[in-house]
C-alpha cells in the first residue's frame, strides 16, 4: 500500500494531502489535533477505500492564510478543493471539528457525496449539556480528559516530542481557538439546516466523551432522522485513536449499506 | 518624573485559603466568595483613598478594568472614574484602561471618556487595553482577534473624537452607519492616550508609532522585562526618527514605604507575597488563551522564559525581580532615581495599596510617598 504525499493549492493556501489504499474514494477530516493521529484509523480502511487526508489550512504542514476566520471558510475550501481533486460519489469521514466541517460541506453540497460519518462531531450544541473547555485544560489534562482509557494517555504523556513536533501543536491548537472560540464548537446556522440532508449518514461517539457530551450525537441524530446512531461503550472523544478497530468496521458496514 | 496613584480596588476581604480548594482568583472562583456588604465597605475606603491621593498631590488617580475576579472589583471603571471625575479636583483622571477587544460596540468607550472629560473638565488620560489572556475567556471574545479588533476599535474612537459626525465606519469587526458622539471631548483635538502593556511587540511598535506616539506604561514585571521592553520602545522610535520623551516611558508597579527598610519589609511582607500568589494565581493556560500572543512568544511560554509567575514569589525574590519597591524613603528614592537615569522612564504609576493591604497602612505608605519620595523626584526630567 504506498502513502503518498502531496500539496494542493487552492485560494492561495497550500495544504498537505496523504493519500493512501485503493478502493473508492474517501476524504477524511481531522480534528484539533490534526492529521497525524489517524494512522491507525486511515491504515484500516485504506484496506478498503482510496483514502485522501488533508492538513487543514493552518494546520500541521498546511499554510495559515489570512482569510481563515471560521469554520465555513474552511468548509467553502474544501468544496472547491473537492471539484479540483475531482473527487466523485465520495465517502465523507470527519471527526471532531473535522465532522463539523463535514457537516458544513455537506449542507452547502452533498451532489457528491456517497455517504457522511460524524465521529464525535462539533457543529451542534446539546442545550443543557455542557461541553469541556479544552482551553482551560492543563496539557495533562489535554491528554487525559480525551481518552476513556487512562493507559493510553500515560502512553502518549510519557512518549517524548521532538521541537517540531511541540511547534505543530501549537501551531494547531491555535489555528483551533480561532476557529471554534465563539459560538463555542458550534455553529446556530448549521443546526438550523442540517434537516436539509438526504444523504446516508452515520453518527458515531464515544460513551465517555468529555469534550462533546455523548448528548450532542442524540442531537445530531434528531437533526438527521435519517441517520444511523453507533455509540461505543468505554471510550472517550479520540474515537479514532482508542477504538480503530470498532470505528473502521462500522464504517465499513455503514458505507456498504448505506452507498 | 511625574507620580499616578493607582488602585485596582482588590477583593482584600477575600478567604486566602481559597488557595486549597480552588486553581485562581480569576473565572473558575465561585462568586459566593464576595460578600456585598465587605464589597460596599471596600468600595467606599478605595474611593477615599483615591481621593486622599488628590490631596496629597499625586499627578493622577488611576483605575482599571477586570473582570470575574477577586483581583480587582472594577468591570466598569468607569463607575469609579465618574465618581472621581465629581470630587477630585486637579489629578489627572486615568483609566489604564478600556479593553477594546471585548466590546461589540467600542464606540461606548468614545462616548464614556467624552463625558469623563467633560465633567473633569479636561483631566482625562484615555487608556486603551486588549485586555489580559483571562478576559478572553470571561467575554468570549476570540483571542486570535485580539490585535485586530484593538487597532479597529482605538481608529473608530479617534475618528469619533476628532472628525465631524456624523459619518459612516466601514470595518472588519466594527460597521456604523452614523458615528456621531454626544458629548465630544472637552480636551482639543483629543484627551491623552496611554497604552498599559506588557511587551508585545506588535504593541510596542504600534504605540511607538510617529502617527501616535503613545505613553508606553509597562505593568507589573520584573525589573529585566521592564528594562528589555522599555528598550524595544525607545528603539523603535529611533527606527521611526525620533527620541521619546521621558513622558512616553511609564512603569506600572507596587511599592511600599516606612520609617526604615526594616519597617517596610515588616510591613508589607505578608501582603505582597500574598498579592503576587493569592490575588494574580492563575495558570498558564487563564493567562494565554490561544492566539492572544503570537506562535513566537507561546513558544517562549512553553520553554520556560516567562514563567516567572508560576513560581512562588517570596518577599525576597520579590526585590531581587525588581518587580516590587520596599523600603526607607531613601532606598526608595535612590531606587527609582535609578531606573530614571538608566531607563528613561518618567512617569512611574505607584499601587500604594495591594490585597490585602489595611486602610492605615495604605494611608501611611501614601503619605510617606507622597511627603518623602515624590518632593525628591519631581524636578529629573
Amino acid at each position: 500500500m504506498v502513502d503518498q504525499h502531496e500539496f494542493l493549492t487552492v485560494h492561495g493556501c497550500r495544504v498537505a494531502i496523504r493519500r493512501q489504499g485503493l478502493g473508492p474514494p474517501l476524504l477524511a477530516l481531522h480534528g484539533m489535533d490534526g492529521a497525524s493521529s489517524f494512522g491507525p484509523l486511515t491504515q484500516r480502511l485504506a484496506t478498503r477505500f482510496s483514502i485522501a487526508v488533508p492538513s487543514h489550512p493552518g494546520f500541521d504542514d498546511s499554510d495559515t492564510p489570512e482569510w481563515l476566520d471560521g469554520i465555513s471558510d474552511l468548509a467553502n475550501f474544501y468544496l472547491e478543493a473537492i471539484y479540483r481533486l475531482d473527487l466523485r460519489n465520495f465517502h465523507l469521514v470527519g471527526t471532531s471539528i473535522g465532522g463539523w466541517i463535514a457537516a458544513e460541506i455537506a449542507v452547502r453540497d452533498s451532489t457528491r457525496l456517497a455517504s457522511l460519518t460524524l465521529i464525535a462531531a462539533a457543529g451542534v450544541r446539546a442545550s443543557g449539556a455542557t461541553m469541556g473547555d479544552p482551553f482551560l485544560w492543563s496539557p495533562e489534562a489535554q491528554v487525559r480528559n480525551l481518552v476513556y482509557d487512562q493507559t493510553i494517555a500515560t502512553a502518549q504523556l510519557q512518549a517524548p516530542a521532538s521541537e517540531d513536533e511541540l511547534d505543530r501543536r501549537l501551531k494547531n491548537r491555535f489555528t483551533s481557538a480561532k476557529l471554534v472560540w465563539n459560538p463555542r464548537f458550534y455553529s446556530p446556522e448549521l443546526q438550523k439546516w442540517l434537516s436539509r440532508l438526504r444523504v446516508p449518514t452515520a453518527i458515531i461517539w464515544g460513551a465517555n466523551d468529555k469534550l462533546f457530551p455523548v448528548e450532542q450525537a442524540h442531537e445530531f441524530k434528531r437533526l438527521i432522522p435519517h441517520s444511523m446512531l453507533s455509540i461505543i461503550p468505554q471510550c472517550g472523544h479520540l474515537v479514532h485513536v482508542e477504538k480503530p478497530n470498532e470505528l473502521s468496521a462500522l464504517i465499513f458496514n455503514f458505507t456498504r449499506q448505506g452507498a | 518624573m511625574k507620580f499616578y496613584f493607582f488602585h485596582l480596588m482588590p477583593y482584600g476581604a477575600l478567604d486566602l485559603d481559597y488557595v486549597k480548594t480552588h486553581e485562581s482568583a480569576w473565572l473558575t472562583l465561585p462568586n459566593s466568595y464576595y460578600d456585598p456588604i465587605q464589597g460596599h465597605r471596600l468600595y467606599h475606603r478605595y474611593l477615599g483613598e483615591l481621593r486622599l491621593a488628590d490631596l496629597l498631590g499625586f499627578e493622577g488617580v488611576c483605575v482599571n478594568e477586570h473582570h470575574e475576579t477577586a483581583y480587582g472589583l472594577m468591570p466598569i471603571p468607569g463607575v469609579i472614574a465618574g465618581a472621581l471625575a465629581y470630587t477630585t479636583k486637579t489629578a489627572k483622571i486615568c483609566v489604564l484602561g478600556r479593553a477594546l477587544p471585548l466590546l461589540n460596540n467600542p464606540l461606548v468607550v468614545a462616548e464614556e471618556y467624552a463625558m469623563l472629560d467633560n465633567i473633569s473638565g479636561g483631566r482625562l488620560i484615555a487608556g486603551f487595553v486588549r485586555g489580559i489572556g483571562v478576559e478572553y475567556h470571561a467575554s468570549m471574545t476570540n483571542p486570535g482577534e485580539s490585535h485586530g479588533r484593538f487597532q479597529e476599535a482605538h481608529d473608530l474612537i479617534l475618528r469619533a473624537w476628532t472628525e465631524p459626525g456624523p459619518f459612516a465606519f466601514e470595518g472588519k469587526y466594527y460597521n456604523f452607519l452614523y458615528v456621531n458622539i454626544w458629548p465630544r471631548p472637552y480636551q482639543k483635538p483629543r484627551p491623552e492616550i496611554w497604552i498599559p502593556s506588557q511587551g508585545s511587540a506588535q504593541t510596542i511598535d504600534w504605540t511607538s508609532h510617529p502617527d501616535r506616539k503613545y505613553t508606553f506604561l509597562h505593568t507589573f514585571s520584573p525589573i529585566t522585562a521592564v528594562r528589555k521592553f522599555v528598550g524595544q520602545y525607545k528603539k523603535r522610535c529611533e527606527d521611526y526618527g525620533y527620541s521619546p520623551s521621558s513622558d512616553q516611558l511609564g512603569w506600572a508597579l507596587p511599592l511600599y514605604v516606612a520609617e526604615t527598610d526594616a519597617i517596610a519589609q515588616r510591613e508589607a511582607r505578608g501582603h505582597i507575597e500574598d498579592f503576587f500568589n493569592k490575588f494574580l494565581r492563575a495558570p498558564t493556560e487563564y493567562k494565554l488563551p490561544p492566539g492572544y500572543t503570537s506562535l513566537e512568544s507561546a513558544r517562549a511560554v512553553l520553554s520556560g522564559t516567562l514563567k516567572v509567575r508560576e513560581q512562588h514569589l517570596s518577599f525576597e525574590k520579590l526585590i531581587e525581580l525588581g518587580m516590587f519597591i520596599c523600603g526607607s524613603p531613601s532606598t526608595v528614592v535612590e531606587q527609582l532615581e535609578r531606573h530614571h537615569y538608566e531607563m528613561g522612564i518618567g512617569r512611574v504609576v505607584t499601587m500604594l495599596q495591594f490585597g490585602t493591604l489595611p486602610p492605615e497602612q495604605t494611608e501611611k505608605n501614601m503619605r510617606m510617598f507622597a511627603g518623602e519620595v515624590m518632593p525628591k523626584l519631581r524636578h529629573l526630567r
